[in-house]
């Protein structure tokens, strides 16, 4: 691992590029497309996990160390409790007659 | 703000109760300063980072705190023991079962659990401390600001009054305009910091300082169940924080999250609050499984039943706990796909928590069983959760929750899970654990008075709720009319508090007797039990183990004892790094304590300069390069022969 | 050191390991504590009351700019702890800087945006959605704040005392806040900015 860091780091590099053509993309996709809004939604969510993505793994070497495993059990747990956590709370709170405030 | 607003003026009892306070602080400030101990607390105790030594700070906090909790509780059972008393006006009522509440989850039983893990993890995995020492003490200091914090509002500004859920509207600005409920949101957003960094200390401690050769199937019970409580504490805390958070903004500087009228929504309260809350209900459950486990296997002298489906079945439900919070407000108006979603979830979590039950029972089946106190409390908690288990299916099935919600069927069903899922584990694991802290037994014949007492109080008191609730008395009333024909069942009720109340006395008198008179020779394996704590001197030496053990099997002290393996060589001895004590997890605890007292009372400026002490200990702390030090080997090798005698 | 060894400083000793993990650990427990937040927004997000709404008040442009702001902060961090494992102690301290320097900008440019919603109408007392917007974002800001204060401290003691077992260790956990500060900001970008003058 160490000797990979001694050249050019070109992981950073194209990470970087990477998440300004990303979010260059979204943006093109929020403007300057007629999907519907729901689509929308979706493609530049996922976008953004992607960028996530690219963060953990490029740049914060999440594999790395005795625990790599472990912090990548811990990831995949934390987006779960995430998804749980806004999908729930989404979903109780604007469905049946809590919604009709 | 006026004087008399400021301090609790008007009522009797709790005049009785400041200068009651206010004299017990001085008649302890005298008292340490005339035997000299001052210089002896803060170096032995405050600036600690022993993990042994907090948790029994934990420990003592706990159990003053069950004292609070319970006077509160006995006070509320009084007032309603015969129809239309008036001991306690509906004010203050209300704030009872509220401090009650808040206290007995969040500052009783929160600590005591704690303070357990703190003093036999470490020494069940076979080591030295926890990953983070002073961090560790951290959460003890600031957990222990948050709870005096809280019980502040007693004698000064006055008691949050919303209910432990603190529910909105109610909970708002609008409706409750005193400080009360700034103590509810800023107290507990203090002590959650040091849960939350409890947690993230307990993960780390036991997936990195695990013995040699100790896998994930060789843990201890207790051991896993802790790991994965802390687990659920990683993940639901931060949910807390945020939701008080909220209530804080709103509260103190007039944001709309909660009120209806600028587009806030109550109910989102109800739902981050119980996000967080169901899972806190594991939390104080899980490692009252693994304690109960523990103490069944050693006294009926056989490994546990089916050590394997312990851990999934732990695993699964604390998978589960993050899916079911909304059974708590079934009656909210959710759409019906939402309840019956539910309802099927919370459901689902009564398989694995049968698995427990089962396996407890094999692990029973013919083995030969020795009553000690600890055991006792095991056998006792077995029916006793089950029939709070049984009730909680009925209130998981929404359509006969419209029934239930909310009424005193709802408040025995919860009191018969967490006495026995929570109470009486801490007495097992006190029983059981107390030579290791203490280096000597707590009574057993005394024990056997406190179980009795406090399990035959227990039923008589929540056993009748069941009935007058089904009856339609719902719950938090203060008061109610000769004619409902309560009367009986919540006289009995009242009476069955106070034989509980006597188990707890006997408690207290064992603590004290024992103290005095117990023999202080117990060895380092007073029950013949299985797991690497009782491999070393009782009470543990600061040091915890001269030589890190290696471990084998599951239960592998166990196997040692019957080979006779468990001699020290005098070889084996290296130096021991022990970290060092330090003063900045108590400062900076204090200055979080001030912090929250100028908020409660919207003294922001104060706040801020008080924050400036938190930054000052932060700073602090960041260049602290402080490395510990080491024992030599003579000192590690006179401490063992004390009890070893010769070394191989 | 030598060149030999196939793990970089930071993960030499076991307390190192262990405060690494536990940084780790900590992250899942904000990434629970911003899912919260973002919770919340979506549930208030239309109620405006007699405020304005977020197309009403965001603006592309200045978004965009703190984005790549941001983006870049992460990178250059990145390149500080690139530096940091060749052993350039240098490299180190002028990319963090940097880092910090385009966090101190973020910032600005963060702050300004706040003050110019609040001539629009929209303070944090507005409806529910300015309070969970302003919280959300609010509390992004304040952890870059501490970010920024935190990592000078550090930048102090890599200067003082070189890159060591320690500092390095220290200075990689700050470098994992700061990349993680960055994932937060993508996800309000576009469940914030750009849904919200989407929809
Ligand atoms: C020491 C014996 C105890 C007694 C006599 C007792 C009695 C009571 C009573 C009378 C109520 C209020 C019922 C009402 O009017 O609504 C109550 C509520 C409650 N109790 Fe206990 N209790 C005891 C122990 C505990 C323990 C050990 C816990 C938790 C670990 C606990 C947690 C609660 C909670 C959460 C509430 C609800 C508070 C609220 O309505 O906001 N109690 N208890
Ligand atoms: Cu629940």
């Amino acid at each position: 691992m160490s000797a990979k860091s001694h050249g050019f780091p070109w992981n950073l590099l194209v990470g970087y590029i990477l998440s300004i053509v990303l979010t260059l993309l979204a943006v093109f996709i929020a403007f300057n497309t007629d999907f519907s809004n729901n689509i929308i939604i979706w493609v530049i969510g996922i976008l953004a996990l992607f960028q996530a993505i690219i963060q953990l793994f490029m740049f914060m070497h999440v594999t790395e160390g005795k625990e790599g495993i472990i912090n990548v059990i811990n990831m995949v747990n934390s987006l779960i409790l995430a998804l749980i956590i806004i999908f729930g709370s989404i979903w109780v709170l604007t469905s049946g007659h809590a919604s009709m405030h | 703000m006026s004087w008399d607003e400021f301090f609790v003026t008007g009522d009797p009892l709790i005049l009785a109760s400041q200068i009651g306070i206010g004299l017990t602080m001085v008649g302890l400030i005298a008292l340490i300063t005339y035997l000299k101990r001052w210089k002896w607390l803060w170096s032995e105790w405050f600036t600690t980072v022993d993990h042994k030594k907090i948790g029994i700070m934990y420990v003592l906090a706990g159990v003053l705190m069950f004292f609070r909790g319970g006077v509160d509780g006995l006070l509320m059972k009084a007032q309603t023991s015969r129809p239309e008393l008036d001991i306690l006006d509906a004010q203050h009522y209300d704030e009872i079962f509220t401090t009650h509440g808040v206290i007995m989850i969040l500052f009783m039983a929160m600590p005591l659990l704690i303070g357990i893990m703190n003093v036999v993890i470490p020494l069940q995995i076979g080591a030295r401390d926890v990953a983070f020492p002073k961090l560790n003490a951290f959460s003890f200091w600031i957990f222990f600001a948050g709870a005096m914090l809280f019980n502040l509002s007693f004698v000064i500004g006055g008691s949050p009054d919303a209910g432990w859920t603190s529910y909105f509207p109610l909970a708002g600005k609008e409706f409750t305009p005193g400080v009360g409920n700034n103590y509810y949101a800023l107290s507990l957003q203090i002590a959650g910091i040091g849960t939350l960094a409890t947690g993230i200390n307990f993960v780390v401690t036991i997936i990195k300082m695990r013995a040699p050769g100790m896998s994930w199937m060789k843990l201890p019970i207790f051991t896993w169940s802790a790991f994965i409580t802390n687990i659920i504490i990683v993940a639901a805390f931060p949910i807390l924080t945020v939701a008080l958070l909220f209530m804080t903004l709103d509260r103190l500087f007039g944001t709309h999250f909660f009120t209806v009228a600028a587009g806030g929504d109550p109910m989102l309260w109800l739902n981050l609050f119980w996000l967080w809350g169901h899972p806190e209900v594991y939390i104080v459950v899980l490692p009252a499984f693994g304690m109960f486990s523990e103490v069944i296997a050693t006294f009926a002298r056989k490994n546990l039943y089916g050590y394997k489906s312990m851990v999934y079945a732990i695993a699964g439900i604390a998978f589960l706990s993050m899916l079911v919070w909304v059974h708590h407000f079934y009656t909210m108006g959710n759409s019906a796909a939402v309840n019956s979603i539910f309802s099927l979830t919370t459901m689902m979590i009564a398989i694995p928590t049968g698995v427990k039950i089962f396996n407890w029972l094999f692990t029973l089946r013919k083995g030969r069983i020795q009553f000690t106190t600890s055991m006792l409390w095991s056998l006792a908690f077995i029916p006793c959760f089950t029939i709070g288990g049984v009730t909680g299916v009925m209130l998981a099935m929404a359509a006969a929750d419209y029934q239930y919600h909310n009424t005193m069927f709802l408040v025995a069903h919860f009191h018969y899970v967490l006495i026995p899922g929570v109470v009486f584990a801490v007495f097992a694991a006190l029983y059981y654990w107390w030579p290791k802290m203490f280096g000597f037994k707590l009574n057993e014949k005394i024990g056997k008075w406190h179980f009795w007492l406090f399990v035959i109080g227990f039923n008589l008191t929540f056993m009748p709720m069941f009935f007058v609730g089904l009856d339609g008395m719902s719950r938090r009333m203060y008061t109610y009319a000769e004619s409902t024909g309560w009367g009986a069942w919540l006289g009995f009720s009242a009476i069955g508090s106070l034989v509980m109340a006597a188990g707890f006395a006997a408690l207290c008198y064992n603590i004290y007797w024992s103290f005095r008179y117990a023999s202080r020779d117990v060895g380092n394996d007073p029950w013949n039990a299985r797991t690497l704590e009782w491999s070393t001197a009782s009470p543990a030496p600061h040091y915890n183990f001269a030589v890190v053990p290696e471990v084998e099997t599951l239960d592998d002290f166990w196997y040692k004892k019957k080979k006779g393996e468990t001699g020290l060589k005098k070889a084996d001895l290296k130096p021991v790094h022990m970290p060092s004590n330090s003063w900045t997890p108590i400062v900076l605890a204090g200055a979080f304590g001030l912090v929250g007292f100028f908020l409660v009372f919207e003294w922001i400026p104060l706040a801020i300069i008080a924050a400036v002490g938190i930054v000052i200990g932060l700073v602090a702390n960041t260049f602290d390069y402080d490395d510990g030090y080491h024992i030599p080997v003579d000192e590690l090798e006179e401490e063992e022969r004390e009890w070893r005698g010769d070394l191989e | 050191m030598t060149s030999h060894t196939t793990t970089p400083l930071e993960y030499n000793t076991e307390q190192s390991q262990m405060n690494i993990l536990g940084f780790w650990v900590f992250l899942g427990a904000e990434i629970v504590l911003f899912s919260t937040l973002f919770a919340s927004y979506f549930v208030l997000e239309h109620n405006t009351a007699d405020g304005p709404a977020g197309q009403d008040i965001f603006i592309l442009k200045d978004v965009l700019i703190e984005t790549f702001i941001l983006l870049t902060s992460s990178f250059t961090s990145g390149l500080a702890i690139h530096s940091m494992r060749n052993h350039d102690k240098k490299g180190l301290l002028i990319w963090m800087i940097v880092t910090l320097l385009l966090g101190a900008g973020f910032l600005y440019m963060e702050i300004n945006e706040f003050i110019h919603y609040v001539h629009e109408g929209a303070t944090i007392q507005t409806s529910g959605f300015t309070a969970a917007f302003f919280t959300l974002l609010g509390t992004h800001g304040a952890h870059v704040t501490f970010g920024i204060i935190w990592i000078s401290l550090l930048l102090v003691q890599v200067y003082r005392r070189g890159i060591t077992e320690k500092t390095s260790s220290k200075l990689f956990i700050s470098s994992l806040y700061w990349h993680f500060l960055d994932v937060v900001w993508i996800f309000i970008f576009t469940f914030v900015y750009l849904k919200g003058m989407v929809m």
